[in-house]
C-alpha cells in the first residue's frame, strides 16, 4: 500500500473510538491500593497492636521506606510510560528510599548490642514477608501492567521492572502494617528480596507485553 | 536530530493538537509533515540497500504507531522529541526483525527447492496459520481481503466498516503477521 493512501486512511480516523475501554495510568495508580487491601483483609489484616505500635518509631520507619519507595517508583513509571518523557532526573530519586533504609539500619546497629544483629535480622516472618508481598503486589503489578500497555513505553523490560518495585512499594506499606519484625535489619534483608520478585517478574512480562 | 527546521516541528504542535480535537485536515497534514520527517530519519539511519529492508515499510509502521499512540503526545509538549522517539523505537524493532531473518541458515533450504510440488501446500497451510494468530476484525479483513480475494468495497460492506477502517485494519493485520513470522 502506498503511504499516501494509509495517511489518508488514518486521517479519516482522527478521533479515537470512544467505545474502547482504556485504564489511564492515573486511574490505575488510585486503584492500586484498594486492590492491594482488598488480598490484605482477609490474607493478613493489621496486626493487633496497630494503633499502639504507632507511637514506635521502628514501625514508622517501615512506611516512610515502603511509602517513599512506592511514590518515587510510580513517578518513575508515569515518565517511563510516554515517549520522549525525561527519565533520568526521576531515576534518582529511586535512591531516597534507599539511603533512608541504610540510615535505619546504621542507627539500628549502633543502638543494638551485636549480639542481638542476627536475631533481628532473621527475625520471626521471613517467609510471609517473602510471600506476602509478591502475593499482594502481584495483581496491583497486573493492574499496572494493563494500564501501561495502553501507553507507549519505548523501554518494555525497564517499564515492567519499574512497575513490578511500584506494585512491591505500595504491596509493602500494606505489609508493614501486619508484620511483627520491625527492626530496619529484618526489612533490609527481607523486604528487598521480596520487591525483587516482583521486579524480575514485572522486566519479563512486560519485554513480552509491552511491546507496540 | 535536527530533520527540520524548528519552525516546521512548531508547526507539526499545532497541527497535532487540533488533529486530536478531530480535525481531519489537520490530521492529514500533520501525517504528511510527520512522514516526511520520518523518512529523512529513516533514510539517515538505517542502511539502504539491504536485502529484506524497504524504507517505505519503516515509514508505514512508524505512522501506524504513530496513529495508535497519538493519545500519549499532551498539547503543551513539544512533537519533536514524541515523534523521534517512536521513530527509533519502530526503527529498533525493524533492525532486530531484519537481524533476526539474516541469521536464519540456508544451509537447509536445498531440500525446500528440489521439491516444489510440496511448496504450495506449505504456503496454504502457513496462510491460514498466520491469518488465524490475529484475532477480530483484523482476521476477518485480512481473511476477505487476501485468502477470499474480495474487494475494499465489498468487504466494507460486510463487515460494516468504513473503507479507511478496512484500509488500516488489513495494513495493521498485515503488519502482525509480518511482526510474528517475519517476513520476505
Amino acid at each position: 500500500m502506498q503511504t499516501d493512501q494509509l495517511i489518508a486512511d488514518l486521517a479519516s480516523q482522527a478521533t479515537r473510538p470512544k467505545n474502547q475501554f482504556t485504564l489511564p495510568l492515573w486511574l490505575a495508580v488510585a486503584l492500586a491500593p484498594f486492590v492491594a487491601l482488598a488480598v490484605f483483609m482477609p490474607m493478613l489484616g493489621p496486626r493487633a497492636n496497630f494503633v499502639a505500635s504507632l507511637a514506635t518509631v521502628r514501625f514508622d520507619m517501615k512506611f516512610v521506606v515502603t511509602g517513599l519507595l512506592a511514590v518515587t517508583a510510580l513517578a518513575l513509571l508515569a515518565a517511563l510510560a510516554r515517549p520522549a518523557r525525561p527519565v533520568a532526573y526521576r531515576l534518582k530519586w529511586l535512591a531516597l528510599p534507599t539511603l533512608m533504609l541504610l540510615a535505619a539500619v546504621v542507627v539500628e546497629l549502633l543502638v543494638v548490642p551485636e549480639a542481638a544483629w542476627a536475631e533481628r535480622a532473621v527475625g520471626q516472618n521471613a517467609r510471609n514477608c517473602l510471600i506476602a508481598i509478591p502475593t499482594m503486589g502481584a495483581p496491583v503489578l497486573a493492574l499496572f501492567l494493563y494500564a501501561l500497555s495502553d501507553q507507549a513505553p519505548t523501554r518494555p523490560a525497564l517499564s515492567g521492572a519499574v512497575a513490578g518495585l511500584a506494585a512491591a512499594g505500595i504491596s509493602a506499606i500494606f505489609y508493614a502494617a501486619h508484620c511483627p519484625d520491625d527492626s530496619p535489619l529484618f526489612v533490609a534483608v527481607w523486604y528487598p528480596l521480596a520487591t525483587a520478585i516482583l521486579v524480575v517478574g514485572g522486566a519479563g512480562v512486560g519485554s513480552r507485553l509491552l511491546r507496540w | 536530530m535536527q530533520p527540520a527546521s524548528p519552525s516546521k516541528l512548531q508547526g507539526l504542535d499545532d497541527l497535532l493538537r487540533r488533529a486530536l480535537a478531530g480535525d481531519e485536515r489537520a490530521y492529514r497534514a500533520f501525517l504528511t509533515d510527520a512522514a516526511t520527517i520520518v523518512r529523512r530519519f529513516a533514510a539517515q539511519r538505517m542502511p539502504r540497500h539491504s536485502a529484506g529492508f524497504d524504507l517505505e515499510d519503516l515509514v508505514q509502521e512508524i505512522l501506524l504507531a504513530v496513529h495508535a499512540k497519538r493519545h500519549t503526545w499532551r498539547p503543551g509538549e513539544p512533537v519533536g522529541p514524541w515523534l523521534f522517539a517512536i521513530a527509533r523505537y519502530k526503527a529498533i524493532d525493524a533492525y532486530r526483525r531484519r537481524g533476526k531473518r539474516i541469521e536464519i541458515d540456508i544451509a537447509g533450504m536445498g531440500d525446500v527447492f528440489e521439491d516444489p510440488a510440496g511448496a504450495p501446500t506449505a504456503i496454504a497451510q502457513d496462510v491460514s496459520r498466520a491469518v488465524a494468530s490475529l484475532g477480530g476484525r483484523q482476521r476477518a479483513v485480512v481473511s476477505a481481503l487476501s485468502v477470499e480475494g474480495k474487494s475494499i468495497s465489498q468487504t466494507a460492506r460486510e463487515l460494516d466498516m468504513s473503507e479507511g477502517a478496512v484500509r488500516v485494519a488489513f495494513h495493521r493485520g498485515l503488519s502482525a503477521i509480518a511482526r510474528k513470522f517475519g517476513r520476505d
